[in-house]
């Protein structure tokens, strides 16, 4: 089985996050970047696919500059992806659709069956990538997948929604986007490890389609008043209380 | 909290290529989600944690460096860096990898007849094998030379009689490398679990490596077929198990300098939320100053390392240049803990902190394998030429 897997790399999810001097984008100089945490998610259910199948390719698919992003990548393919493809172009620009044209351009002449992706990426959170590559293919897409099976060509997915799960059922081809908890990823061995310098990355240059969304400016939440400290023990109870009801209005 | 991100003062990864960051890396994320959260208990309790076995193995940790036989092949470096990042989690853990590793795999790999090789080392890299050490003796420590265990060649068969003592993972362990005199000249033979004659016993009480299985070998008139002599160490004597210590030691001088990064690490994160005298306690200059010195340490003790590593990968590394790397990662390392563990006043004796485990951990560690006196004088018999141990 032929399987697409679309991999970011975004600012690790410890980040303390900066805002450039123009005040559109994020400062980047001191952020150390990794595989998008849900992107892991992605790629173990692939692989999981492939062993399961016995046999296939999975390919990982990444737009970036492939100077800061490749180390990243090739950590997929030490967990036990075949190779990867890193279109490069530059990304200050870019928007969830100008990615996801991009993305669909390339994947479609790859023909997979299936195409997995983290649900969103730790960076803009937009979650948009998923759903536009779908539409772009023409296949159904499920988002926030956190449980799949697949059988000769049917899916079953469930997602966790507000107060319970909910399956769904389909045939591929599909884009599953995949949420945290789909399965617990592998560590990559030190064979893989290995084995990963030889695969093949292709970097090829690409341009990318003029953004609909620009950003207008970015500003950092207000930062979190001080706490006040009431009392304390039974005596400070009626005073909390009241506070919550008066002050801050929750109750 | 943040996750552990390891300790570089300097762009010393520039040093070290993606590969070998690759593995760092994976080994540091798998002892921070593997290993930190259970070793406390595992430490109190005085349990080796064996449900990781499985995962080391499965990632290829065990016999790393060895080529073939299910072993990954990796160059020196990387090696060691697998060390760091394990010890970084409990000097216990990297013990047993140094054992099964370099005390074991290595000698059937590289003193091994291609039988022994077959049957051992597949076994050992997927750790459903494990095996241990048998040098140190009860009156026999730093002068092994000296040991009381003896073979004897029977005509179909060698007869092993003596004791071991501080050997570790001696009691889960189904092959023992057992060092004995057979007329004089050591040799290496493969004692194998439940053979007649040979028992184990574990040794409690200790103070220190709590999360390591310690044991005794005791071996009376055990009967071991001839073709488990490891062929290679008939006629090298004390260069046989010297050989293997050299390959340990190595791993222990990483492992001792990644232990010092755990305290460092801790250390500076208390400082700096440690609040007394109305300001945090690591704006004060004596404070300061412990960390400028412990990061001067391990920036030194990691250079010192990698140049070994590096003349490995050569094959110009001499034994006396592992002694001064293991000399001084035990040394500083375990400074480094005792001054971390002062830093962080009563909470530093606590075990929810890791300073205290790792400071008693590395008392071992600056012990085993060549205590700190005697590696000095394997580096003064180097500069001057003159035994200081031989007379
Ligand atoms: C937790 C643990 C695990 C171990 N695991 C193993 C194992 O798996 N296999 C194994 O074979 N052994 C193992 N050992 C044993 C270890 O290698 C020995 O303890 C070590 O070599 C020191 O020997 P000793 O304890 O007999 O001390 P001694 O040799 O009695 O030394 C006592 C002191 O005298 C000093 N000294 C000795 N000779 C000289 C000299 N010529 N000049 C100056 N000072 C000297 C030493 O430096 C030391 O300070 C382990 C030990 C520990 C604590």
């Amino acid at each position: 089985m032929k399987i697409a897997v679309c991999v970011v790399v975004a600012p690790s999810t410890d980040t303390k996050v900066k805002i450039g001097a123009d005040g559109k984008t994020i400062d980047m100089s001191d952020v150390k970047l990794e595989l998008n945490a849900y992107d892991e998610f992605a790629i173990e259910e692939a692989l999981r696919l492939k062993e399961s199948t016995g046999d296939g390719e999975v390919v990982l698919f990444s737009v970036g500059s492939p100077a800061t992003i490749k180390e990243e990548i090739r950590k997929g393919l030490a967990r036990g992806a075949d190779r990867a493809v890193i279109l490069d172009t530059d990304t200050t620009q870019l928007d969830s659709s100008a990615v996801a044209a991009l993305l669909t351009g390339e994947i479609k002449a790859f023909e997979p069956e299936i195409i997995f992706m983290g649900k969103q990426s730790v960076d803009y959170d937009s979650a948009q990538v998923p759903s536009q590559v779908a539409a772009a293919m023409g296949w159904p897409v499920v988002t926030k997948v956190s449980s799949l099976a697949i059988e000769g060509g049917a899916f079953r997915a469930e997602r966790e929604i507000e107060g319970g799960v909910e399956v769904v059922e389909g045939t591929l081809p599909a884009v599953i986007s995949a949420e945290k908890g789909l399965n617990e990823p592998r560590y990559p061995s030190l064979k893989g490890i290995m084995a990963a310098k030889k695969k093949p990355m292709e970097e090829k240059a690409a341009e990318a389609p003029a953004p609909v969304l620009v950003i207008d400016c970015l500003e950092l939440p207000p930062p979190r008043p001080e706490g006040k400290i009431v009392g304390e023990g039974p005596e400070a109870a009626a005073k909390v209380v009241e506070l919550l009801r008066n002050e801050a209005k929750v109750i | 909290m943040e996750p552990y991100q390891g300790v570089d003062y300097m762009d010393l990864d520039t040093l070290l290529t993606e590969e070998e960051r690759m593995i760092r890396d994976t080994t540091r994320e798998w002892v921070s989600a593997r290993v930190i959260p259970i070793i406390e208990e595992h430490y109190r309790a005085g349990t080796f944690p064996d449900e990781l076995i499985p995962e080391m193995a499965e990632m290829g940790l065990l016999g790393a460096n060895l080529d073939g036989y299910g072993c990954a092949g990796l160059g020196a470096v990387a090696y060691g860096l697998i060390m760091q990042e394990l010890e970084r989690g409990d000097s216990g853990l990297r013990s047993f990898v140094s054992v099964q590793g370099a005390l074991c795999m290595w000698p059937i790999h590289t003193y091994g007849s291609e039988e022994q090789k077959q049957k051992w080392l597949p076994g050992m890299a997927n750790g459903t094998k494990i095996g241990c050490f048998g040098l140190t003796e009860p009156d026999f420590g730093s002068n092994p030379t000296g040991m009381i265990t003896r073979a004897e060649d029977k005509g179909d068969h060698y007869l092993l009689n003596g004791a071991k003592m501080w050997i570790t993972n001696g009691c889960i362990s189904d092959v023992a490398i057992v060092w004995a005199k057979l007329d004089g000249r050591v040799m290496g033979f493969l004692v194998e679990k439940g053979t007649p004659g040979f028992s184990t016993r574990r040794q409690g009480h200790k103070m220190s490596l709590r999360a390591s299985v310690t044991s005794e070998l005791i071996l009376q008139d055990v009967k071991i077929p001839k073709e488990n002599l490891l062929p290679g160490t008939e006629s090298i004597h004390m260069k046989g198990p010297l050989s293997c210590l050299t390959q340990a030691r190595y791993g222990i001088a990483w492992g001792a300098i990644g232990a010092g990064m755990a305290c460092y690490d801790e250390a500076l994160s208390y400082g700096k939320e440690r609040i007394q005298f109305g300001r945090p306690i690591a704006q004060f200059q004596l404070f300061q100053r412990k960390l400028a010195e412990m990061i001067t340490e391990i920036t030194k003790g990691f250079l010192l390392n990698l140049q070994v590593g590096r003349l490995k990968e050569q094959g110009k590394a001499h034994p006396s240049h592992v002694s001064m790397a293991k000399r001084n990662g035990c040394y500083w390392g375990l400074w480094i803990a005792r001054e971390a563990r002062d830093m962080l006043g009563a909470n530093g004796i606590t075990d929810e902190y890791v300073v205290m485990r790792h400071m008693c951990n590395l008392e071992s560690v600056k012990t085993y394998e060549g205590t700190h006196d005697i590696h000095t004088l394997i580096i003064g018999h180097r500069v001057t030429g003159l035994p200081a141990f031989e007379g």
